[in-house]
């Protein structure tokens, strides 16, 4: 029996019938092996587990979290004490009735026992595909085990594990000051055996090798070839600001369900039990995780809810509730963008003149109503000219609307590539393919 | 067993394993935090997060263990881990790690506070905003009202292979409020004291000095005229930056460009570079010869103030800009000695269970002799904005675009109309350059950031920025999808 489930039935015990309760224990070996200027220089690994307890006593709402498994007694009494003293929380949506869940098996023995000499060796095979160049990045790999209950009787338990290995070639090595021509690679995987560091340095080689002699674009409007870190980026955007049930309902998202927001081309949906995803196939309420469907043809169709969010609305809770999602609102983590038929290649070919880019990077809100982003391009863009990549640009910032870049009659092409990609805030959330799209507005350039 | 006897459990077990250097730091970190939106209670929640963190150095990697297992064996075993974990790095070699020499210290620090956070009562704490969140309510076209606060109770207990031995408790509180007007196709946010709150080490007593509810009506006023107000227009204007804007400029165009890590290329793949070379220290022009920053861990109340950093060296004020030349970088006893540099002390972790690395202290302009009044009252043709609203900066910290919540015109010394939706844009030395007028008195603030990102796996640091309303001679203004 896991130690998760263990812990869990004892904060249970402790609890009695003082008060309604739900626990999550999660914990297990998390690994990290991070190189820079072409060597690993720091190395980690942490084990543990995290306690979550919230508690309603009689309606009065208190919530916390611990890794100290010495004085459990004490911190179920705390809780529990601190609930009594507040005022009833009048949205209190009580807990999750026992309800099947089903272990959609994301995890992988191997991933989850995996060395730091088996890191190193993906690492090395990643440097070793520019030793002439200045390699940057990381191999990672965790197994976490997630036991959930709850005083209404209801029980989950899932184990899962992530793999990731991601990194940039540069082509001048030394200092970081010396100006050069970066490139991106990255993947994750349920399983570390997926993993290929030479496959993923040989790409962010190549990108880097064709960045070099890069020139000013003068910004504007340009018809854009998006890969897949770009496309998670606005991906996680619109989970993060529009597809997210309280900011829906605070009037902040620009989601209205049931129109023609996006081009008839696009659907998305979220997925815990999709056999590509990761992570547990319940959330933090004990809510199973099933298919969302956020965008089918184009449509609006869906939104990520808690149980808090999920009363309000009148609707049935989709297995959101994650720690803080009180306060950020339910976000969907497990987002997949259907892909297409239509090769990178076959995109850039049929582009007459715009821009090719690899990776975005500092995205921020200017407005979450109309999800109007700043950022910047980072680690590859290029100057497609008449079908041929030409020449390698500098970074550019660009100020653009998502959901107006996605909108009907925006997108040329959706990519056959998809798969995991970083979107800045972590790996193994956003599955997406390459986009082509009509036209991207770039606000400035290396010379702002 | 003490606390340190476990720490020293983890060093000695790092050293039997063969780490040529190993320190360890045992954290119990308390934390509160409470969320009110619209007078309902959103979140309530207590955290504790406590274990060990051992690192230790074999050749040109760390190794670092940690685990939230506090007995002796365990420690031992992290210790073990850690100089594994070291060794394993060794096939994918660099140049040996060096560690510069600091004085080796047995210490103790306490961050002086009046009304310690954890004793005032939460319902105090809930009812005071609710009363924040009810008067924003009271406004029209304020649809959300929001209010919080959190703080934190940090002990650690260091002990290195050379014998360092400190405990240092922290103790930081803070918070903040907003309000959001929503329209047709639009939404627009004040907040106060910053965006994201304000935060510094102390006591309640930082709250209570902010005066909240004295502040709600005036923020809530704000937020809703401007849905009524005018975008700014695209140009080129005097700029004058509230405070607190000023400290994130300072933030994301200075203090991570000044971080030695960064400027070494440990960071290339994730958080990024630097546009500052080595080579060019003392004779880089950094901005105008009214810019004078220093990182100074030892400002009573400021967010970055601390005793002894991560790595057992004593807090200490180091240049960074010197009337506008740039002298002086953020940086551990391994990025100092790489570099040559005398060791800045500015090594922290996120944390047990997170590997210590340069992080900012307190990086903040010195006060200039001016007050935004003189300065308002010394533009023909500018822009006042205030409070961050937006963010982004390039990975070398050079070109970035800011929005700030409320702006307004100045014309010929006044103060003139709101306008909406204000962003700035610029490349970091040429908009220092334009730095020619600066605030000071109580109008220079220690402002605190609490969620400053870097590393990985992720690290959130709490970082000062000292910064008092500023003018900027042109900038492109007004920048707009």
């Amino acid at each position: 029996m896991s130690r998760t489930i263990e812990i869990a039935g004892r904060i249970l015990d402790y609890v009695g019938d003082r008060a309604e309760a739900e626990i999550v224990v999660s914990g297990g070996e998390s690994a990290l092996t991070r190189f820079a200027n072409s060597f690993i220089h720091q190395n980690v690994a942490d084990e543990g587990y995290q306690v979550s307890l919230r508690v309603a006593v009689d309606g009065r709402v208190n919530s916390a979290t611990t890794t100290s498994l010495g004085n459990l007694d004490e911190f179920v009494d705390d809780t529990i004490g601190i609930a009594a003293l507040q005022r009833v929380d009048e949205s209190w949506p009580g807990l999750t009735e026992p309800t099947d869940v089903v272990d959609p098996h994301h995890f992988d023995e191997a991933t989850a026992t995996a060395t730091p000499a088996e890191r190193a060796q993906r690492v090395a095979d990643f440097v070793a595909a520019a030793p002439e160049m200045s390699a940057a990045g990381y191999c990672e790999t965790l197994g976490h085990d997630v036991a959930f209950v709850n005083t209404e009787g209801h029980r989950a338990f899932g184990r899962f594990t992530r793999a990731t290995i991601d990194g940039i070639h540069r082509t001048s090595g030394g200092t970081a000051g010396t100006v050069g021509a970066a490139g991106s690679g990255h993947a994750t995987s349920k399983a570390f055996g997926d993993l290929d560091g030479a496959t993923v340095g040989a790409l962010a080689a190549e990108r880097a090798r064709r960045g070099g002699d890069a020139f000013d674009l003068k910004p504007g409007e340009y018809e854009v070839v998006l890969a897949p870190e770009c496309v998670a980026t606005i991906a996680m955007f619109l989970a993060y600001y529009g597809f997210n049930g309280k900011s829906h309902a605070e009037g902040q998202s620009f989601a209205e369900l049931g129109q023609k927001q996006f081009d008839a081309s696009i659907d998305i949906y979220d997925d815990a039990t999709d056999f590509r995803a990761l992570g547990v196939g319940f959330d933090a309420e004990g809510t199973p995780r099933r298919r969302l469907e956020l965008v089918e043809a184009g449509v609006t169709k869906g939104l990520a809810h808690d149980r808090r969010t999920a009363r309000k609305a009148g609707v049935a809770p989709t297995g959101h509730g994650e720690p803080g999602s009180e306060v950020w609102g339910p976000l969907p983590t497990h987002v997949f963008l259907e892909a297409g038929n239509t090769s990178v290649e076959d995109m850039v070919a049929s582009v007459d003149r715009g821009l090719y880019v690899a990776t975005f990077n500092y995205c921020r809100v200017l407005d979450p109503k109309v999800l109007t982003v700043t950022g910047l391009t980072r680690n590859g863009t290029f100057m497609i000219e008449n079908g041929k990549i030409t020449g390698a640009v500098t970074n550019l910032r660009f100020t653009q609307s998502f959901v107006v870049a996605l909108s009907q009659g925006s997108v040329r092409a959706i990519g056959n590539d998809a798969r995991f990609a970083d979107s800045e805030f972590g790996p193994g959330m956003m599955h997406v393919p390459s986009l082509q799209l009509d036209r991207w507005n770039f606000t400035g350039g290396a010379a702002g | 067993m003490s606390l340190f006897d476990l720490a020293q459990a983890a060093v000695e077990g790092a050293l039997a394993a063969g780490a040529q250097y190993a320190d360890a730091r045992v954290v119990i970190a308390k934390s509160q935090s409470i969320a009110v939106l619209n007078q309902e209670p959103q979140s309530i929640d207590q955290a504790e997060r406590a274990g060990i963190g051992v690192r230790a150095l074999t050749g040109s990697a760390w190794g670092f263990y940690a685990t939230s297992d506090m007995t002796p064996a365990a420690a031992r075993r992290a210790g073990q881990q850690s100089a594994a974990i070291s060794a394993a790095s060794a096939s994918v070699p660099g140049p040996t790690m060096p560690l510069a020499d600091v004085p080796v210290v047995s210490g103790e620090y306490e961050t002086p506070f009046v009304e310690d956070p954890f004793a005032v009562a939460i319902s105090e704490k809930v009812d005071m905003l609710i009363g924040v969140t009810k008067t924003m309510q009271s406004v029209d076209g304020v649809a959300l009202a929001t209010g919080n606060l959190s703080f934190w109770d940090t002990n650690k207990w260091f002990v290195s292979s050379q014998g360092h031995r400190i405990h240092q408790r922290l103790v930081e509180s803070g918070g903040g409020f907003d309000a959001t007007a929503v329209g047709e196709s639009e939404t627009q946010r004040r907040s106060y004291p910053q965006a994201f709150g304000q935060y510094e080490t102390g006591g309640y007593e930082t709250v209570r000095n902010w005066d909240f509810p004295g502040n709600a009506g005036r923020i809530a006023e704000e937020a809703a005229a401007l849905l009524r107000a005018p975008d700014l227009e695209e140009g080129e204007k005097s700029l004058i930056l509230e405070g607190s804007q000023l400290a994130l400029q300072i933030h994301e165009s200075v203090g991570h460009a000044i971080e030695l890590d960064r400027i070494l290329g440990w960071e290339a793949a994730f958080a990024g570079t630097s546009h500052l070379e080595l080579e060019n220290l003392r004779s880089h022009r950094y901005g105008s010869e009214l810019m004078n920053i220093t990182a100074d861990a030892t400002l009573p109340g400021a967010l970055g103030t601390f005793g002894y950093d991560d790595e057992g060296t004593v807090a200490q004020c180091v240049d960074i800009v010197k009337d506008g030349l740039w002298v002086g970088v953020l940086s551990g006893r391994d990025s100092a000695s790489l570099a040559g540099l005398p060791p800045g002390g500015m090594v922290r972790a996120d944390g047990y269970n997170r590997l210590p690395m340069v992080r900012m202290t307190n990086v903040g302009i010195l006060p200039g002799d001016s007050s935004l009044d003189e300065i308002i009252a010394d533009t023909k043709d500018g822009v006042y904005m205030a409070t961050n609203r937006s963010w982004s900066i390039d990975d070398r910290r050079l070109n970035f675009q800011f929005g700030c919540e409320v702006a307004w015109e100045i014309k010929n010394g006044k103060r003139g109309r709101m306008v909406k939706n204000p962003t700035y844009t610029g490349i970091t030395p040429q908009f220092w350059a334009q730095l020619d007028k600066l605030a000071g008195g109580d109008e220079w603030v220690h402002w605190g950031t609490p969620n400053c990102g870097k590393g990985q796996p992720m690290q959130v640091a709490h970082t000062g920025h000292s910064a008092a309303p500023g003018r900027f001679a042109t900038v492109r203004v007004g920048v707009r999808a």
